[in-house]
């Protein structure tokens, strides 16, 4: 079998794909489990899915411009192109099919009254330069999203325009660097960031032109107070921090952080990623922090497709608040007003094009509205009431990295399975056979082979003791040396492990016709 | 409370497991000042589904949704019509609710999407690779700034008078803060500017677009042939994708990079996001793109399947040395797009977008008959540029009392210039009766 077949099937001789024993099908099928070629393997030349009206017969104005001959797309009728789909979704894993305890990442339960409210045409089908006069109420839903997020964080000003909590990192680091800039104040070139930070939070302060200046975490996962403080001076712009960590621990010294950043001159950014753990509970303004980013898919539920779109609105304390970027929404004399455009003041350009990711502020408003004050108390103490569960039914058979209590998400390491020749990897693997998604793996950086597990408040406690019994089982089997059985693993899934280094070393990124695959290979 | 499912039996269970008096027990290292007693004040309790639905159906009832009149509206975000199988499979749970496909062996159906839609847009592009999605087509064309940037080691950008004012925006504001130079070209409305001219060797690149903000469509194989000869790259931004059904595409015109707005295929309007932007490159620079990459390959009985790929140039391995910072993408507009441009298929796309100009075409005709209006543009796709005798703005809040949203004021993308000036673009959703309404009502406004 070749590694690399430029997007072309492989060839499934019959019986080759054997299955603990049992020999393939002709199909290469495996009862519901459908192998499902691509859509370019499916070309019935000239059907098309779509019924269009003739064109009428117009002279063509193009200009200069001549029409392309072909853009090389297969054709498909509507009920091959439903069954596509269907079949691939069918081989995912997802937060509605089954527990998904991704740390750092939060995959609680999407309510389908979000989406049912997003596609209501008064919000879906609105288009951003409609006159303001047409579109009152997306800019009153735009404000009432604002007053909501800072009222939950205590800050001042709000921008909804960043289209993701990295893009957020960008638009607080911007700021942070507008201010320094306003007071003349040229000579900070450091940004200090931990080394649990997110990976996002090094590569936006890199970014920004700033350097990067690691501080190191304390015996009990929290960041080195002293290590810190003899790291401030004048060449600091500012902190970048999680909290609660990416360990799951709420950063104790959190205010005398930021008392020691401020009187050093700079400015403490926030990385909002886990603020479903404290939200509606602490604001983080009362923690002495300048500017956060919130991930409204993380926070408030809007769901994240297999990967995006996310929405990272940025919430700035009234030190940083001139410093945001265009557009925001205001109180005009006629109703709701959209400033669009930066102008002599402080307020800096445009992080994206429109006014931010709309529809995912409809969801998040939704979700906000449906748990109110009340249920996002009860919300973020059920996150961290199923975390320390979780963390406390296991900590006798894997070894807990730190002391807790801990938040939101808990953090255990490879210890557990020292001489066992089972990896953290082998150990995620097995999980999927039993039907789990994996926890967060190798992250954060800060411990050895590091499992992190957030559970998040939608998890019944039902679900929770059934994940703890398959991975005690599981740990109590890594231990009696059945190593075999790691390392194969997954069994029974669409795919077994996929070879990543072949995929990096010689990249196919893209299904290339028979023909000209063949002279590629020829080459 | 119905999203929480545990009970108050459960939380007390639990609570003993935990060795806790009280939840608030498990906050006790949140430093006591900061902690608040109760549900926080300032905003309202739980609401049931029917008072949600209530609230935000009265929010959205203020607007007026571009589908319930005649509306000729584009600058970068343009009403298509949707098929129902679009919207039906996105709301799928297993798309919907995935995350990011990390583990690829229970992630095959997101893996293949993404690779499915890299062929796509590398095909719709003339491009040789494309990325599994940038946020929108302005970010994409930033990054695309930003590395042009890394491949040349140059620092200096030149933005032509006919890139959309937002994508230029973006990009200047990357500019100022991490520190290259964007020369931005006053805007071009009956085109006409020297790009070449100010390509010297600290050119990275230079960015044009087509069809251009003001609807122009232009060939640039000349201007990426001299771009190359000069050792700067030809980045081409496309912001109404479904232009690449008809035109020649970028990819044949020698562009380097291509940054496009991929909203057109299967994504509504939603108020300007979320979007999905494009980003497709020459082969040559695949290990210097930004964003997510879905890779072939094979798994441990030799079948093919996906895995995100090159992760190397990423920010969770690289950190402060990452291609980009960027994180997350838009997997889901990215289905979307997917499946629609799957529906359409090679006839479909290109009848649609036959459909779109000559409908274009006739709207042009209409509007150039009513006194006083002047057309732009010689060669256009979906959209292009009117001059009126009054300010755009005034006609445009006009029309919209009678109900018709009549394009985008220029003065809207450029506040306090080309006043006179209106952008119109047309769609497969425009009826005969819509273009007769407004070609109506736009000759009473200005009579």
């Amino acid at each position: 079998m070749s590694m690399n077949n430029q997007g072309r099937p492989s060839a499934i001789p019959a019986g080759a794909a054997s299955f603990d024993g049992v020999t393939g099908t002709v199909t290469g099928n495996r009862g519901l489990q459908i192998e499902e070629p691509l859509i370019f393997e499916q070309d019935s030349a000239g059907r098309t899915g779509v019924d269009l009206p003739d064109v009428p017969k117009v002279a063509s104005r193009l200009g200069a411009v001549k029409p392309r001959a072909r853009v090389g797309l297969p054709g498909l009728a509507e009920p091959q192109v439903v069954r596509h789909y269907t079949r691939l979704s069918q081989k995912n894993y997802a937060i509605d099919s089954g527990f998904y305890p991704l740390g750092s990442c939060t995959m609680k339960h999407n309510p389908r009254l979000n989406e049912k409210m997003a596609r209501l045409p008064g919000f879906s089908d609105v288009h951003p330069l409609q006159p303001v006069s047409t579109v009152q109420g997306a800019l009153e839903l735009m404000d009432q999203l604002a007053h909501w997020l800072k009222t939950l964080t205590g800050m001042a000003a709000v921008t909804l325009a960043p289209a993701a909590g990295a893009h957020g990192e960008m638009c607080g680091i911007m700021a942070i660097r507008a201010a320094h800039e306003a007071k003349g104040d040229s000579g900070r070139t450091k940004i200090l960031v931990p080394e649990s930070a997110h990976g996002t939070n090094p590569a936006t302060a890199a970014a920004c032109g700033y350097s990067v200046d690691a501080i190191p975490a304390t015996a009990d996962g929290r960041v080195d107070l002293d290590a810190l403080k003899a790291k401030l001076g004048p060449d600091v712009a500012g902190l970048m921090l999680t909290n609660p960590n990416t360990c799951g621990l709420f950063e104790r010294d959190i205010i005398e952080i930021a008392e020691a950043v401020h009187a050093a001159g700079g400015y403490f950014y926030c990385d909002g990623a886990n603020f479903n753990a404290i939200v509606g509970r602490v604001r983080p303004a009362d923690l002495g922090i300048d500017v956060m980013h919130i991930n409204l898919h993380k926070t408030f539920s809007t769901p994240h497709g297999g990967g995006g779109p996310g929405s990272g609105p940025v919430v700035f304390a009234e030190s940083l608040a001139p410093y945001i970027p265009v557009p925001y929404v205001t109180h005009g004399k006629d109703g709701f007003a959209l400033v669009e455009n930066a102008g002599e003041g402080p307020a800096f350009g445009r992080m994206k094009a429109f006014h931010g990711q709309m529809g995912m502020f409809v969801r998040a408003l939704s979700y906000m509205l449906s748990h109110g004050a009340d249920g996002l108390w009860q919300a973020s103490g059920d996150a961290v009431l199923n975390a320390n569960y979780v963390m406390a039914r296991l900590e006798d058979v894997l070894t807990a990295s730190f002391e807790g209590p801990c938040m939101h998400e808990c953090l255990f390491d490879d210890r557990f399975l020292k001489g066992t020749g089972v990896t953290t990897l082998d150990m995620a693997k097995a999980l999927i056979d039993e039907g789990f998604h994996p926890m967060t793996m190798y992250f954060p950086l800060v411990v050895h082979g590091a499992l992190l597990i957030e559970p998040t408040e939608t998890e019944s406690k039902a679900s929770l003791d059934q994940f703890v019994d398959a991975l005690r089982a599981l740990a109590e089997r890594a231990k009696s040396g059945d190593v075999a059985y790691f390392q194969a693993a997954p069994r029974l899934t669409p795919r077994r492990r996929l070879d990543e280094t072949a995929a990096a070393r010689k990249p196919v990124l893209r299904w290339t016709p028979p023909v000209a695959a063949e002279a590629l290979a020829a080459e | 409370m119905r999203y929480l499912p545990l009970t108050e039996a459960d939380r007390q269970s639990m609570l003993e497991a935990v060795r806790a008096t009280s939840v608030e027990d498990l906050f006790r290292d949140v430093p006591k000042a900061a902690r608040l007693a109760g549900p926080i004040g300032g905003l309202p309790n739980h609401m049931g589904e029917l008072e949600v639905e209530r609230l935000l159906g009265s929010l959205a009832a203020k607007n007026i949704p571009a589908g319930s009149v005649p509306s000729f509206l584009g600058a970068g975000a343009y009403r298509h019509h949707v098929p129902a199988t679009v919207d039906h499979l996105v709301q799928r749970g297993e798309f919907l609710t995935a995350y990011t496909p990390y583990q690829p062996e229970v992630s095959q159906g997101t893996l293949q999407v993404l690779f499915e839609f890299q062929t796509q847009v590398a095909l719709l592009t003339g491009m040789d690779v494309a990325n599994a999605s940038m946020y929108d087509g302005a970010t994409s064309c930033a990054e695309a700034v930003m590395m042009a940037n890394r491949v040349t080691r140059r620092k200096k950008a030149i933005l032509s008078g006919g890139l959309h004012p937002h994508y230029r925006d973006v990009t200047t504001t990357d500019a100022r803060f991490i520190g290259f130079e964007a020369v931005a070209l006053p805007a071009a409305p009956t085109g006409g500017e020297d790009l070449l001219a100010l390509v010297d060797d600290k050119t990275s690149c230079v960015v044009v677009q087509n069809p251009d903000v003001f609807g122009h469509v232009r060939d640039y194989t000349d201007l990426a042939a001299a771009c190359q000869a000069k050792g700067a790259l030809l980045i081409v931004v496309v912001t109404e994708a479904l232009s690449l059904g008809l035109l020649t595409p970028p990819g044949d015109m020698g562009a380097d990079i291509v940054a496009a707005e991929g909203q057109s295929f299967g994504n509504a309007l939603n108020f300007g996001g979320p979007y999905v932007g494009l980003f497709a490159v020459k082969d040559k620079y695949v290990r210097q793109m930004p964003g997510r990459l879905c890779g072939e390959t094979v798994d441990a009985d030799g079948r093919r399947g996906f895995v995100l790929t090159l992760s190397t140039r990423e920010q969770h391995i690289r950190r402060e040395k990452a291609t980009s910072n960027i994180c997350t993408n838009s997997g889901l507009c990215a289905l979307a797009f997917s499946i629609h441009v799957s529906l359409l298929g090679e006839a479909g796309i290109t009848q649609l977008a036959q459909l779109n100009h000559a409908k274009a075409v006739q709207m042009a005709d209409k509007l150039a008959a009513v006194p006083g209006v002047e057309l732009l543009n010689d060669g256009f796709f979906n959209e292009f540029t009117v001059k009126l005798p009054k300010p755009a703005a005034a006609v445009v809040e006009e029309l919209a009392k009678r109900r018709i949203l009549g394009g985008v004021p220029v003065s809207r993308l450029y506040p306090g210039e080309m006043e006179d000036l209106l952008l119109v673009a047309v769609t497969e959703t425009n009826t005969d009766a819509d273009m007769d309404a407004f070609a109506a009502a736009l000759s009473e406004v200005l009579a």
